[in-house]
């Protein structure tokens, strides 16, 4: 019962961490994924956020075994 | 391989012609590209080296998705995205995009779209080191 999170370019070095496991149990958002992996309860305003490689919004659902991440806003190109 | 990453300094020329090889020949009309090249000035300072990070398997998907895109919004016969990543001097290419169609505006309007979305939908994130050797990530795009 696990979600993988992991963490990129700026925010990652912030934290410290590029990935982590964190326990799914409970789990039913984005937004409660961030708050059990960063121990913080906001996700950041210019934070961005992905589920299974697809964008998505902080109160759209996780389940166990997703892969959740955060990122800035992206400088490609 | 209509979306490529590429963790090594590419020719943008030689990308094009090795795509093209496997168009049909005679098929298109129009070919047009675009080339993203990296700059040595930002916001007012002298940049002497990037570094681009990607998100593996999401940033493929997302370049892939750009060119479903273009194909459904024009009629085009093929695309091809090449990106950067790694680490980046002044003067070596961070991308290409390039369209073959059969008509020019095809070719122009979407080559333009291909470069326009990747820049806001796919997940690359540039940090510059500076004269000095201090580091910043970028945190805008430029408008255009």
């Amino acid at each position: 019962m696990a979600i993988k999170v992991k963490f990129f370019a700026s925010l990652r070095e912030q934290r410290k961490e590029g990935v982590k496991e964190v326990d799914a149990q409970g789990l039913k958002s984005v937004s409660d994924v961030w708050e059990r992996a960063t121990d913080t309860t906001l996700i950041p305003a210019n934070v961005l956020c992905s589920v299974n490689l697809e964008h998505r919004e902080p109160h759209e659902s996780v389940k166990d075994g997703d892969e959740v991440a955060f990122f800035p806003p992206v400088t490609g190109g | 391989m209509n979306v490529q990453i590429k963790a090594e300094s590419f020719n943008p020329a030689d990308a094009i012609t090795q795509f093209e090889a496997g168009i049909t020949g005679g098929s298109f009309g129009a070919t047009a590209s675009f080339v993203g090249t990296m700059r040595d000035f930002n916001e007012g300072d002298t940049v002497c080296g990037m570094h681009l990070e990607h998100y593996p398997g999401m940033t493929e998907k997302q370049l892939q998705e750009v060119i479903d895109d273009a194909k459904a919004q024009w009629d085009i016969i093929d695309a091809l995205i090449v990106h950067r990543v790694g680490d980046i001097k002044p003067g070596e290419p961070i991308v290409l995009t390039a369209v073959w169609s059969a008509h020019r505006a095809a070719a122009f309007d979407a080559c333009r779209f291909l470069m326009e979305a990747l820049k806001s939908r796919a997940t690359f994130w540039k940090k510059e080191t500076l004269t000095g050797g201090s580091e910043r990530w970028v945190e805008k795009n430029t408008p255009g």
